[in-house]
């Protein structure tokens, strides 16, 4: 199992440096000249070297790649951004909190909402409850979430002003953008949970629950629930993954300085350190949280368990026998 | 004498009409069209999704005005009779945009499906097909893309290539990709084990061919359905991209735009980013209901 996780830590490695890489390609290679940006609308040719060189543009692309990819994984340092002159790193890292705080209040809204829901169609199959409960997710599912967000602060902030509609200064700030950003995954999780649900009370442990007389609701709970949550338990930790990146519109609606927000601003000013180094952040956080997720599905399902440590020996079996041959 | 010929050969004909009538039936073709159609939430998304195409390419007949024809004077009005869905802040009618929207909306959204579809198909064949060491390199850069999370690629790929249309098609399709890869390769890795491609393989049929003609249409079933519901997100991530200003631009109706443009307004005038929204919301839903529908229409498992 040890083995296993540090494998898996392993090859995080090359995923992450083919990330980097790629991403500071694209950027190099795009249109707009970020000194030219910096510098404005009016400069000499000898301005223009000195702000090149203080960028580290003025070196082959290939040595820039070296420092950056050298700065970035050994160091851990972002450097600083072009245009804001501040260390990329502690403000990628202050605004972390944030974009987190929104990507788990949203998982657990949807843990809360979809779940439940999700339950209640697969054991209401074919009725109208059911019905309604299919309906409600496709429509989640559907309705863009920066709209909901306009909606939302339509109604509640500039209609009834009880919440306020931008910034995020309070707890309850984060009240609107956490409600508009969970829709669409409330509908996807509500969908997963009910196939799961249908799946596992048509299976035979069930029926034989069924058949010993367990009441209804025991067999529900205690037997099928927890074998239906395995997969969502996946499900819910790539939406967090996916989320810390994703939340770039809501934040844009609400006007909250998040990580992904930054990171757009900078696209936009060509401002290298902050795109390379936010975007590498990210892919870090994402691939580590599959990492757990991962983990966790065996620590959940001994069946995955049973494999991991399995394929151990069975490796340790085909060694043996391959040195017994040698030997031989 | 003769007519006990006669009576085999009436026969015979018979049972050739019958064999032929069954044979046309029989095929996956029909019996998936019979199942969708028995499925009437599934038929109205068809229908919704035929009405907005329609809508798109008779648009310059429909439209009472010009979509980007600007009346100051008539400014951010609220729904009337001469102006149905009201107008926006430049004094556009909204109606003639929204028309005039589908086309831009259904364009990209068909273009980055088909596109990262595509793709998506080519790679995952290849992975699935070959094997060993192009599979996990194949493998190993959907892990990468996958990683990088989905909006910022968006927003990175659209500001490199520009704005408009057709970059718009691409920097969308770039994530659906590994998606696609994914689903065929586990198809083919089931598939190629299968007799009839070992009996193509003997029969000396090149790669490609068994690739093409005997493998891939056993394993579209689950890229159509991917395909329908692709089609819907990527609507939806264009308008997410078009919100942020980047994606199409400004004279161009797109409905993400639209939404974009009416934020300024939210307050006096809220049909500006009420109305785009909802024709947003309609189209991705439609496409969701085919794409569900045609899931359960292909599963062998739920025929009946």
């Amino acid at each position: 199992m040890i083995k296993y996780v540090l494998k898996r830590l392993l090859m995080i490695i090359p995923v992450l440096l083919c990330v980097a890489v790629v991403i500071f390609t694209i950027m190099h290679f795009a249109p707009g000249d970020p000194v030219a940006l910096a510098l404005g609308d009016h400069y000499t040719d000898e301005q223009y070297a000195t702000m090149e060189a203080s960028m580290g543009l003025d070196k082959p692309f290939i040595v820039q790649l070296g420092i950056f990819l050298k700065d970035t994984f050994l160091k851990f340092d972002f450097g600083t951004s072009f245009f804001l002159k501040t260390n990329v790193r502690d403000a990628l890292l202050s605004r972390l909190p944030r974009t987190a705080a929104i990507a788990a209040i949203c998982c657990l809204i949807q843990i809360f909402v979809a779940i439940p829901l999700g339950i209640t169609a697969a054991t209401h199959q074919n009725g109208i409850v059911d019905k309604l409960c299919i309906v409600l997710a496709m429509v989640c599912i559907s309705v863009p979430g920066f709209w909901i967000g306009m909606m939302l602060i339509l109604v509640f902030a500039l209609n009834l002003g009880w919440l306020p509609s931008s910034g995020i200064d309070h707890w309850y700030s984060y009240i609107l953008p956490c409600a508009a950003n969970a829709f669409m995954g409330i509908g996807g999780m509500t969908r997963l949970t009910r196939s799961q649900m249908l799946e596992v009370i048509r299976s035979d442990y069930v029926v034989t629950a069924r058949a010993k007389g367990i009441p209804e609701r025991r067999i529900l709970y205690s037997h099928a629930l927890p074998n239906a949550l395995i997969p969502i338990i996946t499900h819910i930790g790539t939406h967090f993954a996916t989320a810390l990146g994703g939340t770039v519109v809501i934040e844009t609606v609400f006007a909250i300085p998040g990580v992904g927000y930054y990171i757009m601003q900078a696209v936009g000013n060509r401002d290298y350190p902050i795109v390379l180094g936010g975007v590498t952040m990210l892919a870090l956080l994402f691939c580590i949280v599959v990492l757990i997720v991962d983990l966790l599905y065996a620590f959940v399902d001994p069946r995955i368990r049973a494999q991991y440590e399995n394929s151990g020996k069975n490796k340790k079996i085909r060694k043996t026998a391959k040195e017994a041959t040698v030997n031989v | 004498m003769s007519d006990v010929t006669a009576g085999i050969g009436v026969l015979n004909a018979e049972d050739d009409v019958l064999l032929r009538e069954r044979s046309w039936k029989d095929r996956t073709f029909f019996i998936v069209l019979k199942q969708f159609s028995r499925n009437k939430l599934a038929l109205t998304g068809l229908i919704i999704i035929f009405a907005l195409i329609l809508m798109g390419l008779l648009a310059p007949l429909i439209a009472p005005y010009n979509y980007a024809s600007i009346d100051p004077v008539n400014a951010n009005q609220a729904p009337s009779a001469a102006h149905w869905f009201g107008t926006d802040s430049f004094g556009r009618d909204i109606l003639s945009r929204i028309i005039y929207g589908a086309r831009y909306s259904l364009m990209i959204g068909f273009g980055s499906g088909l596109f990262g579809t595509l793709v998506g198909v080519i790679f995952g064949s290849i992975a699935g097909y070959f094997g060993g060491k192009v599979e996990t390199l194949i493998l190993r850069v959907c892990d990468v893309i996958q990683s990088i999370p989905n909006m910022l690629l968006c927003i990175i790929v659209s500001q490199t290539l520009g704005r408009g249309i057709f970059p718009t098609i691409v920097a969308l399709s770039f994530y659906s990709m590994p998606q696609v890869v994914r689903i065929l390769r586990a198809t083919m890795l089931n598939l190629r084990e299968q007799e009839f491609v070992e009996a193509s393989r003997a029969i000396n049929c090149s790669n490609l061919r068994i690739m093409i003609s005997h493998i891939l249409p056993n394993s579209l079933s689950p890229v159509i359905v991917s395909f329908s519901m692709t089609i819907g997100m990527k609507i939806m991530q264009s308008a997410g991209l078009s919100f942020l200003g980047l994606g199409v631009q400004d004279p161009i109706p797109e409905w993400g735009a639209m939404i974009a443009a009416g934020r300024a307004a939210l307050r006096y005038s809220p049909h500006v980013v009420l109305i785009p929204g909802i024709f947003v919301a309609l189209v991705v839903l439609a496409f969701n209901i085919v794409g569900d529908g045609l899931r359960d229409a292909l599963d062998p498992k739920l025929r009946r």
